[in-house]
């Protein structure tokens, strides 16, 4: 391979893991704060479509991605809705939000595609974008992506270093404690829930905006699903989201360049690539939690389990 | 005024329906809603919806057609949902199903039907199984979450049917579309039309004896075995199955192994009946649906018969939504997620009884 290639495939991996990235991150604040939510894919392809939509009638990408940030905390405040305030259960509410979702975003998307959209653009970080390697890969990409490296430090920040995120963690660990602590669990839990949906929205809002500029739907294809795997990879901590979500657009940017060089591996078969990948980092982390004796490793306590009322 | 809310004693016989209907309805209201989002008419929209569903008899044919496989499909993941485990993956085994039954179609196409279709039946089977029982095998030994790998193993499953349909099993005749030659008549699960004659009852075939015979299977395994009442109890948890010496791992790999079973039979009977020949179209969505139908069911036999029958029902609507109104096929899965997520909100009404309370004086209003 070419050096030439090398950077682009590199650049291609950035492009490719930035939308799992803030998908992740989104669902690590929720799972942090005891909510599953298994609705990341509905919320994604929703967010894909507001993000089209606003950005094709206004013209400005900005507001575009606003749109998508706000569906998909609409749609995770639906799924809080559900299974905080009326107890329902955490895995059937989220997978019915993610029926929900895609279909509405192809409900709503079909008169559309193959629309085009304007969306983000590259341009060259000054200074940076000059780096021998890195500045190739990483500093000439859209607003987004840039917006990308900061959220991994964001979401670390606010979930340790402040004490709403401690909060916010209490609730996911020991509810009751964080009652006692004059905390309010549940309020707590819908802000996790509708964070982490937004920044889904901004995950699925990259993906009509700055991964393709034609709307098609279907955007997310399993991205989603991608995201609430690496979570677990993550041991739901910021820092290794970003490992396994460049890992996972490694992967998809490899599957895409091998399927535009005429290959004549049939293109079914690079496809299954990534969903087979997800089920080995399974296995990989689930081995590793085991042997590093479950420390620092282990879903929050109160992940999936819901506040009862009193009496 | 504050809100009271406490457990309920028993549940309430009538309020179950109560509860359905107003979920039901909140959910039409919310799909409605969405028909005006897309401009087009709401009112109007449900109405050729239930037209299309229940307005003729072919219509409500055509939806027991389609509930036999969300039903099997439905009974696969019940039974696995009744001990906890989420088996999310009925639409990948529902397509190892439909490859493992074309496998012996187009392998062992010369035997007669009274051979070749049971051999159909067990590679389906088996291969569904099989599907099945990677997500079982890999929770047990490695505490891999099962809801996460089911659902990959679907969009694996899936580009397996492609692969096989667009690459070496591709019909040479069949001008560069990706499906199968059609089947050899005796792979072909015949219409009753012999016997009930040529009428639209004629357009039944065979497979819908299979949806009997499971239900039974599905009541008696569940009622009348030791293994069944075994399940039961571990629904409550892995730790009170394991400190009960319940066969907990045993379990995990019969239901996943039976539902996998099942739902590749429900792809064994949709390719051979109803396409007669494995094409990629084979995959509409059954066993997401069968989620829906199975939770909405409350695991219960008879109940997600009924309910299959209503959501296939449904589905045939949207076809004729799709028909006379343009409305794109996904507004059938709007309808599901919007239902599910009404009846999941509902059921907190069963189990919990909301009063509005004056506090007393001496009470500080909270």
């Amino acid at each position: 391979m070419s050096p030439e290639l090398v950077v682009a495939l590199l650049a291609a991996t950035v492009q490719a893991g930035t939308p799992i990235l803030f998908a992740t991150l989104g669902e690590i604040i929720s799972e942090r704060a005891g909510v599953l939510n298994l609705g990341v894919e509905g919320c994604m392809a929703l967010a894909s479509f507001a993000g089209f939509l606003v950005c094709h009638q206004t013209g400005s990408a900005w507001l575009g991605l606003a749109a998508g940030g706000c569906a998909g905390a609409l749609l995770a405040g639906l799924h809080g809705l559900v299974c905080q305030v009326f107890l329902g259960n955490q895995v059937v509410s989220g997978l019915a939000l993610t029926i929900f979702g895609v279909g509405l975003c192809n409900f709503l998307g079909t008169p559309y595609v193959g629309q085009a959209t304007v969306g983000f653009q590259q341009f060259a970080v000054p200074a940076l974008s000059e780096l021998p390697l890195l500045g190739a890969v990483f500093f000439r990409q859209d607003a987004l992506v840039y917006l990308s490296y900061l959220t991994p430090v964001a979401v670390w920040f606010l979930l340790w270093r402040t004490s709403l995120g401690l909060g916010l963690r209490a609730a996911g660990e020991m509810p009751a404690a964080a009652a006692a602590a004059g905390l309010n669990p549940l309020r707590l839990r819908f802000l996790g829930v509708l964070l982490g949906g937004f920044l889904c929205g901004l995950g699925g809002a990259y993906l009509s905006l700055a991964h393709t500029h034609l709307w098609t739907t279907s955007l997310s294809g399993g991205r989603g699903w991608v995201a609430v795997a690496l979570v677990i990879f993550a041991f739901w901590r910021p820092g290794r989201a970003v490992a396994g979500a460049y890992l996972f657009g490694g992967i998809m940017a490899f599957q895409l360049r091998l399927q535009a060089s005429g290959t004549n591996v049939p293109s079914s078969l690079l496809l299954m690539l990534p969903y087979v990948l997800t089920v080995l980092v399974l296995v990989l982390s689930a081995a590793r939690a085991r042997s590093a004796h479950g420390r620092g490793s282990a879903a929050p306590a109160a992940l999936g389990v819901n506040i009862e009322p009193e009496g | 005024m504050i809100l009271i809310v406490s457990k309920r004693e028993a549940l309430p016989g009538r309020g179950v329906l109560v509860v359905y209907l107003g979920a039901l309805a909140l959910a039409l209201g919310l799909c409605a809603g969405m028909l005006l989002l897309a401009g087009k008419p709401a009112l109007g929209g449900l109405a050729v919806l239930f037209q299309g569903a229940f307005g003729q008899a072919h219509s409500l044919l055509d939806a027991l057609l389609k509930a036999i496989p969300i039903f099997l499909c439905s009974l696969g993941v019940a039974l696995c949902f009744r001990m906890q485990i989420w088996n999310i993956g009925a639409e990948g085994q529902f397509a190892l199903g439909a490859v493992g039954a074309t496998w012996a179609a187009l392998s062992f196409g010369g035997l007669p039907g009274a051979l070749l279709l049971p051999l159909m039946f067990l590679s389906a089977m088996a291969l569904g199984a099989l599907w099945g029982l990677i997500p079982a095998v890999l929770r047990l030994r490695l505490g891999v979450n099962e809801i996460i790998s089911s659902l990959m193993l679907n969009y694996v499953g899936i580009l397996v049917l492609e692969y096989l349909v667009f690459g070496i099993w591709k019909d040479p005749a069949s001008f560069g579309f990706p499906m199968t030659s059609e089947f050899p008549a005796g792979a072909q699960i015949g219409r009753m039309g012999a016997s009930l004659g040529t009428g639209l009852l004629g357009k039944l075939h065979w497979g819908l004896l299979a949806c009997p015979l499971a239900g039974l299977a599905y009541s008696v395994f569940l009622g009348r075995t030791r293994l069944g009442f075994e399940l039961a109890a571990c629904g409550e948890g892995e730790r009170v199955a394991r400190y009960a010496r319940l066969p907990y791992g045993f379990l995990v790999l019969l239901v996943m192994g039976l539902g996998g079973a099942l739902s590749g039979l429900a792809g064994c009977i949709e390719t051979s009946a109803t396409l007669g020949r494995l094409q990629p179209t084979v995959m509409v969505g059954y066993g997401y649906t069968a989620i829906v139908v199975a939770w909405l069911a409350r695991l219960k036999p008879w109940p997600i018969a009924f309910t299959a029958f209503l959501l296939a029902a449904l589905r045939v609507g949207v076809e004729a939504m799709q028909l006379e109104l343009q409305i794109p096929a996904a507004f059938g899965q709007i309808m599901e997620g919007a239902i599910l997520l009404c009846v999941l909100a509902g059921q907190f009404f069963l189990t919990y009884s909301v009063r509005l309370r004056r506090p007393a004086p001496s009470e500080a209003p909270s």
